[in-house]
């Protein structure tokens, strides 16, 4: 599990015009990488809307990731409002987003129960006022 | 189901450059929930949505689609084509409404095919 390489990405927050950028890179290096292609759509869908809710929720902040030989670790972090009740905030179907993110198709409630089914590990540290951090783990194999 | 095809079909008028109407569809999603899109994976599928903004692009980067119809005569800003082209997507929009759309594409054989 020799460290290969990290990437960091700020996240503009409530910028939903660059949303996805930085899972759109992801995506092309894990290619240039000799990654599978189902395991890169699982990256790619759990990155990308990490990166949606840190825009609408976090009101911006960072996604480090770090390629290992075996496995992909992509932590978000942001300074936003936290999350008061992290169970409720998995449940499929349940959100506090904006119209904003709304209109654009997002908001649904199905963020971090997409996150949950792509990546083989998930966790969520967060403290109301000060922020979340939002953990993935992806097996590269 | 060739895009020639889907076009006709649809009486989709296609926005974008590059050449398309070999390209083969095996099944579509029809939706204006992007996190929906996102827990749909089929390979060589064609998305029809409402939504025009640039997520809507960058969703079906994530799920490697290649062809986007934009429904109810809906046309994005250049920007959003821009972004389409340099994904090698192919984009097309049709008068017909999300319904309609997706119920002539399946009765004329593209099925949801699961992979």
């Amino acid at each position: 599990m020799a460290e290969q390489l990290v990437l960091r990405y700020p996240i503009d927050g409530e910028n939903f015009t660059t949303a996805g950028q930085a899972s759109s890179n992801l995506k092309k290096v894990l290619k240039q990488l000799g990654v599978a292609p189902e395991i890169i759509r699982k990256a790619a869908i759990s990155m990308y809307e990490g990166e949606i809710n840190t825009v609408i929720h976090g009101k911006g902040g960072e996604a480090e990731v770090t390629i290992f030989s075996d496995e992909l670790r992509i932590v978000f972090r942001d300074h936003g409002p936290g999350i008061p009740d992290i169970e409720k905030a998995m449940q499929a179907g349940f959100s506090t987003a904006t119209d904003e993110a709304r209109e654009l198709g997002f908001g649904a409630g199905m963020g971090l129960p997409n996150m949950k089914k792509y990546s083989d590990e998930l966790s969520i540290e967060s403290t109301v006022g000060q922020g979340t951090t939002v953990t993935l783990i992806i097996q590269l194999r | 189901m060739k895009l020639k095809q889907v076009s006709e079909i649809l009486q989709a008028k296609v926005l974008t450059g590059r050449p398309w109407e070999d390209i083969e569809v095996h099944s579509a999603c029809g939706c204006d929930l992007m996190s929906d899109v996102l827990a749909f994976v089929k390979d060589q599928a064609l998305l029809l949505t409402g939504l025009v903004n640039p997520q809507v692009i960058r969703t079906a980067e994530m799920m490697d689609i290649k062809t986007i119809v934009f429904v109810r005569g809906k046309v994005p800003q250049g920007s959003v084509l821009e972004l389409a082209e340099e994904m090698g997507m192919t984009i097309m929009t049709t008068a017909l409404p999300l319904y309609v759309a997706c119920g002539e594409l399946y009765q004329n054989g593209l099925k949801s095919k699961e992979v």
